[in-house]
């Protein structure tokens, strides 16, 4: 691969914003709970500000105010998705950080964010965030890589009324370097991924064949890159693989997804001696293995003796690094 | 520290420069922070992960850097200083065991929806370069309160 950007990737991505940007803002999503002094105070404790008009009923009472507020700048924590949560499915940044993903601008840093305030907020108002696509601009050369800049727009709402609002803007790009895989590459491989080891299979995986990556399964393989083995859930149902619509039938269902602890029994297994297939070593073993999350998931035993592999026998995930796209799931022998 | 009087709009005048802010970046801020402004992504809490990423340390977010440069303002402003907007542009990035220090000044005084306010300049450096920049607008009582 070259330097430069093939135009016809340009022209993909800017296609695809035009899209994303006519699609228009997202439904305004709710925040987990209404403005309340519990996470201000938290707030206010960690970022050691003092200002009584948030933490001190009487001061803020006779304040401006007429009593307690929120911080302004507290307006994008109400709304943040937390620890579990999941970017909204019609989220304009989300679908333009997935379309540069498969473009092969796979890293990201924010590189402005401006508030407007237009009130303050009280305890016990309930506020919503919309996001709307503003604009791509790109590709542009940075010190960083090359890349694209994205602008989104936020608007926080009470009811009908926009209280604040946010432009913020991201540069997602190709590392520096990383055409050739020497330099500005962050995921350099060993290392231990959440379900697993993540290794480097440039040798063991020579012009393997690719996976088809579909907006159904993208969240699989972008969890595969960071050592997370990402399996559906539908409601309470767990999935794989991953499917577009809720097993239970339900058409209004969205899914989310767990990351498995990547340990497993081998439920069924095959060794594969001919043909030769491009980026494996025959034979190999493929292994369908139930995880103790309790779905089963395919995917090659690596370093195993055929002769040894067993039904039931232990095995637990490994990542098999091939590029910076792609990362494939195996299994190894747990021992 | 913030008291609890507040600056009249009369007592500033352009070019006023703001006491300096020193934050004293553990990863116990770090992460308290990244924690308070619900942001859990592993490079603001997990340092073997951050480092796997190819960053040297764990590392602020931008929701605290929005809440910094805010509190910086307000400080020196006093409690009932209405914070209009929070602009800022991201630099280096500030890792744990840093030091970061905010100055500032009093840039120009604009009149936006019939409301007077001062633009804030405010600048926040850490000792790979500068962090954070950017403005903060803000509205002040005619008279001191």
């Amino acid at each position: 691969m070259t330097g430069t950007m093939d135009s016809d990737i340009a022209a993909t991505v800017h296609e695809k914003a035009e899209r994303i940007a006519a699609g228009g803002g997202s439904k305004p999503r709710p925040a987990r709970d209404p403005v309340n002094t519990a996470m201000i105070n938290n707030w206010v404790e960690a970022m050691g500000d003092d200002n009584p008009v948030y933490t001190d009923p009487e001061f803020a009472a006779s304040s401006v105010h007429g009593g307690l507020v929120a911080p302004p700048a507290m307006a994008q924590v109400w709304t943040m998705n937390g620890l579990h949560g999941q970017r909204a499915e019609d989220d304009p940044l989300g679908a333009m950080m997935a379309a540069l993903d498969e473009a092969g601008f796979t890293s990201v840093v924010a590189t402005n964010s401006e508030q407007t305030y237009h009130r303050y907020l009280s305890p016990g108002e309930h506020v919503s965030a919309s996001t709307e696509l503003d604009g791509v601009v790109g590709p542009k050369r940075t010190a960083l890589g090359e890349g694209f800049f994205v602008t989104t727009r936020t608007s926080w709402l009470v009811g009908d009324e926009v209280v604040a609002e946010m432009t913020f803007k991201v540069l997602k790009f190709r590392p520096a370097g990383s055409d050739d895989g020497t330099a500005g590459d962050a995921g350099a491989a060993p290392w231990q991924g959440p379900s697993g080891r993540v290794v480097d299979a440039s040798e063991r995986a020579a012009g393997v064949l690719r996976p088809v990556i579909s907006a159904d399964t993208e969240f699989f393989w972008a969890g595969t890159r960071v050592g997370e083995l990402r399996i559906q859930r539908w409601g309470d149902t767990l999935r794989h693989p991953p499917g577009p619509v809720d097993p239970g039938g339900s058409m209004e269902a969205t899914p989310d997804y767990v990351v498995a602890a990547g340990h497993g029994t081998v439920y069924s297994y095959v060794v594969h001696h001919n043909p030769p297939v491009p980026g494996k070593q025959l034979p190999f073993v493929v292994a369908l293995v139930e995880l103790d999350e309790g779905v089963r998931v395919l995917g090659e035993l690596i370093d195993a003796d055929p002769g040894e592999v067993s039904i039931g026998m232990p095995v637990r995930a490994v990542f098999l690094r091939v590029d910076e796209e792609l990362t494939l799931p195996a299994w190894e022998v747990a021992r | 520290m913030t008291g609890t009087s507040t600056v009249s709009a009369s007592q500033v005048s352009i070019g006023t420069e703001l006491p300096q802010l020193r934050i004293e970046v553990t990863p116990t801020f770090v992460i308290s922070t990244a924690l308070a402004t619900r942001d859990f992504q592993d490079v603001h809490h997990d340092r073997d992960l951050a480092q796997q990423r190819g960053s040297k340390d764990i590392f602020l977010n931008i929701l605290t850097d929005t809440g910094l440069v805010q509190r910086f303002v307000t400080d020196w402003a006093g409690p009932e200083a209405l914070v209009r907007s929070v602009n800022i542009r991201l630099g280096v990035p500030c890792y744990a065991h840093d030091t970061l220090t905010f100055s500032g000044r009093v840039a120009e005084r604009v009149e936006v929806d019939g409301e007077q306010r001062f633009v804030i300049e405010v600048s926040g450096q850490s000792s790979l370069g500068e962090h954070v920049a950017g403005t903060v607008q803000i509205a002040l009582p005619e008279v001191t309160t």
